[in-house]
C-alpha cells in the first residue's frame, strides 16, 4: 500500500517498522512529529525528554540495553546533545541507535541553519541523506541495521524540506527484533581514559570498513547520463539537479559520511566537467578536492540560504548552457533568467511576519517591560516575537536556555546597578530544557537579577507539545507536575512571585519590585497558551462615543485591534477576551460585549 | 506543461487552512497513479504569518517545491497574499483568489496601509482570474471556517482529477462531525464560473 506521508512520518514508520523499540526527542522544528507519530505506535516506548542531552542519552542506555532506540532533534538540538555524541563514537552501540539530526536550510523556524553533516565527520561515523519520504522510510530501516553491523551510532540528516514534505511512500509491517542480551563490558561503555584509548582505536578502524562499505553500498548510485557533465549531490539537492539539469549524469551520494573515494574518483574521471550541489556547507566538496580531484562547487553555488531548482539552473546551469543546453531544464529557463524583478514588486508589499495569537499570555509582559524600558536578556519561542514590532521588548536571543547566563554576564560586566534594568525572560518549556543551571548559577554567584518565566503550560512554538511541567507524557498519559515555583526555591532563589499574564497592573509591580530587590529574583507569569483552551471568553468591543482616537491599544500588537483612520476596532471573530486592551485604554472606551447597554 | 507536472501552489495567512486544503488537493492527486510531492512550512511562520503549501503531482515530480514562473494554479486565500505570491504564476496561468482582506499587523499598526485597488491590478496581470466571495460561501455552507473547501472546489473544476477522487480525498483528511459542512462548501466552490 501507498501512502502519501512526510518525511518525518515516514522515518518514524520506517523505525517501527524496523522494531525501534525506545524513541526519545526534545521538540523542535523540523523533527517534532517524529515522536509524536512513534507515541502512537503501542509496541514503542516514546518519550519527550526534558532536552536533547537526556533524549539521546536515553536511547544510548536503551541501544546498550539491547533495544533498538531513536533519538530525534532540530538541527541546535544536536548541538546540546553533542557531549554524550562524541562518546557514544567510541563506545558504539549493543542494539542499533539512530540519531536523526533534521536541519533548516533556509531558517524556517530556527536561529542559524547550521550544517550538521560535520557532526558525523567529527564523530567519525556514518550520515545519511535521504531525498525523499521514500527514502527516509527506506534509510532509517537501514539505519538501524548498519548501526548494528559496524557498532555505531548512525546519523539520519534530514532538511526541512525532506522532513516537513510529503510523498508516496510504499508501507510495509513491523519486524519484531528481539532484546539483545545486555552483557556487562566495561571496556566498551565506560570510557576511563585508558578505555578511551583503545575505542579510539576501534572508531579508526571502523571508519574505514564503513569507507569500504561506501564504495559498494546502493545508496550511493551513478545515474549515467551525457558524460561531458556530472554533477555530485545529496539529500533534496539531487532533486534540484534532476530537475533543473534533466541530461547530465549523476553521482547520488546517500552515504554521505565516509565518502566512497574510489567510486568518486571513478566518476569525476568519466565525466569532462564535474560539479557538486549541496545545499549550505561544502561538506562533499572539500572533502572531495582533498583527493585532488578538479570540482566546482561553491564557488558557482551560494553557502548560504536553502537551495532550489531554479537556484541551480542559474548557477550550474548556465554555465553548461554555454556548451550543452541541451542539458538544462527549458521549463526553468525564464525563472533562472529573471527570478528577482517578480519578486521585487512583491517585495513592495506590506510584510506579514508571524505574530503572537490574540489573547496570548505573553504580551502583555513585553507591553510592560516596553514600557519599563528593561533590557530583556530573551529567549526562544513563541515569546520571541517580543522582539518584532510594535513591542520590540528584547536585546538578544542565542539559544536556549542563554537568557540567564546573558542577563547575568550583563550584570557582571556592567554592574548591579545596571541588573536593575536588566531581566532574563524564558518560556516554562524552555526553563526546564536549559534554564536551571542558569539560575543556579545566578543563586551561586551572587546576582541581583530578575528571571520572568512565562508559565503558559506547553511548548507552544513548535505545536503545543507537552513537556515535564504540564502533567502528561508524549503518549498523553498523566505524569507527576513539575512546579516551578518549588524548583526556583530549591535552586536557592528566596524572592519567588507567581502573577496573572493578564494583569498588567500585577505585572508591573512584581517586576519593579524585584529588579529594585537585592539578590535574585524569579516572577513566573502565568496563564495558559491561548490555543489550548478551547472555550472563547466573551470578546471585548470599543465604544464609537469614548473612544479618543489615541491608538494606545495598537501599541499592544493584537491583530484583533486595528484603526479605521478615526478609531480603534475590535475584530469579533479574532478577539480571545483576554481584557489587555481594555487595561491600556486611558478612555474607558473598550467594554466586555453584553456588558452595558447593546 | 512542466514534462506532465501540475504545480499548484495555495497561499494564505496561518490559520486559514491552507495546509488542510493541500492534504485534501494531494489525496485527490494521487488517485492519478502518478507521483505526488507537497511541501508546507510549520512552526514560527504559522503564528499569523503568510503562508504557501506548494502541491505538484505528474508521472515523475522531482523537487518539492516549484521554480517563480511555474505554477500552473496559484489559489489565494486572501488578496495580500495573492499579489505577493503573483510572481509564481506562469504565463497564462489561472489564478482564483478569495475576494477577502486580512489586514497584516504593520497596517493593523499603522505602520503600512493595505493596497486598495489589489484585484483591477492584477486583472491587468493575469488572463485567467476568478475572484470568489470564498468567506460568503463559507458562512452559507454553515462554518466560516470552511473557506479552504470553498476553494478546492472551485481549483477541482479545473483539474483533470474525478469528482469521486475528490469526495474521498475530502472524507479522508476531515473529521467526520465537520464532513457535511466541507462537502457543502466544496459543492459552493466548484459551482463558481469564471
Ligand atoms: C536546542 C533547541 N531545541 C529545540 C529548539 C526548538 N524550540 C524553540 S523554542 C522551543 C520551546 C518553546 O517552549 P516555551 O519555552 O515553553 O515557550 P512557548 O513557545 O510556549 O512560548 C523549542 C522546542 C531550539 N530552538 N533549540
Ligand atoms: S501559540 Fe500560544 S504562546 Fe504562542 S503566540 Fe499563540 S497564544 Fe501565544
Ligand atoms: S482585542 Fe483586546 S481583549 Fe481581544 S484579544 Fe486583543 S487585546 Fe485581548
Amino acid at each position: 500500500m501507498r501512502e502519501l506521508l512526510i518525511g518525518n512520518h515516514a522515518l518514524a514508520r520506517g523505525a517501527w517498522e524496523a522494531g525501534v523499540r525506545v524513541a526519545a526527542a526534545y521538540p523542535g522544528t523540523p523533527s517534532t512529529e517524529i515522536i509524536e507519530a512513534l507515541a502512537g505506535y503501542p509496541e514503542v516506548y516514546a518519550e519527550w525528554a526534558p532536552n536533547e542531552k537526556v533524549a539521546l542519552e536515553v536511547a544510548i542506555g536503551a541501544a546498550i540495553g539491547g533495544a533498538r532506540s531513536l533519538a530525534a532533534m532540530k538541527h541546535v538540538g544536536v548541538n546540546v546533545a553533542a557531549d554524550p555524541l562524541m562518546t557514544l563514537a567510541y563506545t558504539g552501540v549493543n542494539a542499533g541507535l539512530v540519531l536523526v539530526s533534521a536541519d533548516d536550510p533556509g531558517l524556517f523556524s530556527s536561529q542559524n541553519e547550521q550544517d550538521n553533516r560535520f557532526y558525523a565527520r567529527m564523530a567519525q561515523i556514518p550520515c545519511l541523506e535521504p531525498a525523499d519520504s521514500q527514502e527516509v522510510k527506506d534509510m532509517a530501516m537501514l539505519a538501524f541495521s548498519l548501526s548494528e553491523e559496524f557498532d555505531t551510532p548512525v546519523i539520519l540528516r534530514l532538511t526541512t524540506r525532506i522532513a516537513h514534505s510529503y510523498s508516496l511512500v510504499e508501507l510495509g509491517e513491523r519486524r519484531e527484533v528481539p532484546l539483545k542480551d545486555y552483557v556487562k563490558q566495561p571496556a566498551k561503555y565506560v570510557m576511563l581514559p585508558a578505555f578511551g584509548k583503545v575505542r579510539h582505536r576501534v572508531v579508526e578502524e571502523r571508519r574505514l570498513k564503513l569507507a569500504a562499505y561506501a564504495e559498494t553500498t546502493p545508496l550511493n548510485r551513478v545515474e549515467w547520463a551525457d558524460r561531458r557533465v556530472g554533477v555530485i549531490s545529496s539529500g533534496v539537492a539531487y532533486q534540484y539537479v534532476k530537475e533543473a539539469l534533466p541530461g547530465v549524469s549523476v553521482l547520488k551520494l546517500g552515504l554521505t559520511y565516509p565518502l566512497p573515494e574510489k567510486l568518486i574518483r571513478d566518476f569525476v574521471n568519466a565525466v569532462d566537467t564535474c560539479y557538486v550541489v549541496e545545499e549550505l556547507e561544502p561538506f562533499l566538496e572539500d572533502q572531495i578536492r582533498a583527493l585532488g580531484l578538479a570540482v566546482t562547487g561553491k564557488e558557482l553555488v551560494p553557502r548560504v540560504d536553502e537551495l532550489s531548482s531554479v537556484i541551480v539552473a542559474r548557477t550550474v546551469g548556465s554555465r553548461v548552457a554555454a556548451f550543452a543546453p541541451e542539458l538544462v531544464s527549458p521549463a526553468l529557463a525564464p525563472a533562472a533568467r529573471a527570478p528577482e524583478a517578480a519578486a521585487t514588486a512583491a517585495a513592495e508589499l506590506p510584510g506579514r511576519p508571524p505574530l503572537m495569537c490574540p489573547g496570548c499570555p505573553h504580551r502583555g509582559v513585553f507591553y510592560v517591560l516596553k514600557k519599563l524600558q528593561l533590557v530583556v536578556a530573551g529567549d526562544i519561542g513563541c515569546y520571541t516575537l517580543g522582539a518584532t514590532p510594535p513591542l520590540q521588548a528584547m536585546d538578544t536571543c542565542i539559544c536556549m536556555g542563554a537568557s540567564l547566563g546573558v542577563a547575568m554576564g550583563m550584570e557582571k560586566a556592567r554592574g548591579p546597578e545596571f541588573a536593575r534594568r536588566v531581566v532574563g525572560v524564558i518560556g516554562d518549556s524552555t526553563f526546564l530544557h536549559s534554564g536551571m543551571t542558569g539560575l543556579l548559577d545566578m543563586v551561586y554567584n551572587g546576582s541581583n537579577g530578575t528571571l520572568i518565566i512565562l508559565d503558559n503550560g506547553t511548548t507552544a512554538m513548535t505545536g503545543h507539545q507537552d513537556h515535564p511541567g504540564t502533567g502528561y507524557t508524549a503518549a498523553h498519559r498523566h505524569a507527576p507536575k513539575a512546579d516551578l515555583e518549588q524548583i526556583a526555591r530549591a535552586l536557592g532563589v528566596q524572592r519567588v512571585q507567581v502573577v496573572d499574564s493578564y494583569d498588567l497592573e500585577a505585572v508591573e509591580r512584581a517586576i519593579r519590585e524585584e529588579t529594585a530587590a537585592a539578590g535574585p529574583s524569579v516572577i513566573i507569569a502565568r496563564r495558559p497558551c491561548a490555543l489550548l483552551h478551547k472555550e472563547k471568553e466573551a470578546v471585548y468591543l470599543v465604544d464609537k462615543e469614548n473612544c479618543l482616537g489615541c491608538r494606545y491599544c495598537l501599541e499592544l500588537g493584537c491583530p484583533a485591534l486595528s484603526f479605521n483612520g478615526e478609531q480603534a476596532v475590535i475584530d469579533p471573530i479574532q478577539c480571545n477576551g483576554c481584557g489587555l486592551c481594555i487595561q491600556v485604554c486611558p478612555a474607558e472606551a473598550i467594554r466586555k460585549a453584553g456588558e452595558g447597554n447593546e | 506543461m512542466n514534462n506532465g507536472v501540475v504545480n499548484v501552489l495555495l497561499v494564505g495567512v496561518g490559520g486559514q487552512g491552507t495546509i488542510l486544503a493541500g492534504r485534501v488537493l494531494s489525496r485527490a492527486a494521487a488517485s492519478l497513479g502518478g507521483e505526488v510531492k507537497v511541501s508546507d512550512i510549520h512552526g514560527m511562520a504559522q503564528r499569523g504569518g503568510s503562508v504557501v503549501t506548494q502541491v505538484r503531482f505528474g508521472p515523475r515530480v522531482y523537487s518539492p517545491v516549484m521554480a517563480p514562473g511555474t505554477a500552473d494554479f496559484l489559489v489565494a486565500f486572501e488578496k495580500l497574499e495573492a499579489r505577493r505570491w503573483l510572481y509564481y504564476l506562469k504565463d497564462g496561468g489561472q489564478l482564483i483568489v478569495n475576494n477577502q482582506e486580512l489586514p497584516p499587523l504593520p497596517v493593523l499598526t499603522g505602520a503600512a496601509v493595505y493596497p486598495d485597488n489589489l484585484v483591477a491590478e492584477m486583472e491587468k496581470l493575469v488572463k485567467n482570474m476568478l475572484v470568489i466571495d470564498a468567506l460568503d460561501l463559507a458562512r452559507r455552507a454553515g462554518n466560516v471556517k470552511a473557506v479552504n473547501m470553498v476553494l478546492m472546489g472551485a481549483l477541482a473544476r479545473r483539474l483533470p482529477i474525478s469528482r469521486e477522487a475528490w469526495e474521498e480525498a475530502l472524507a479522508a483528511s476531515v473529521p467526520d462531525r465537520f464532513l457535511e459542512v466541507n462537502k457543502k462548501a466544496f459543492n459552493l466552490g466548484w459551482e463558481q464560473n469564471g
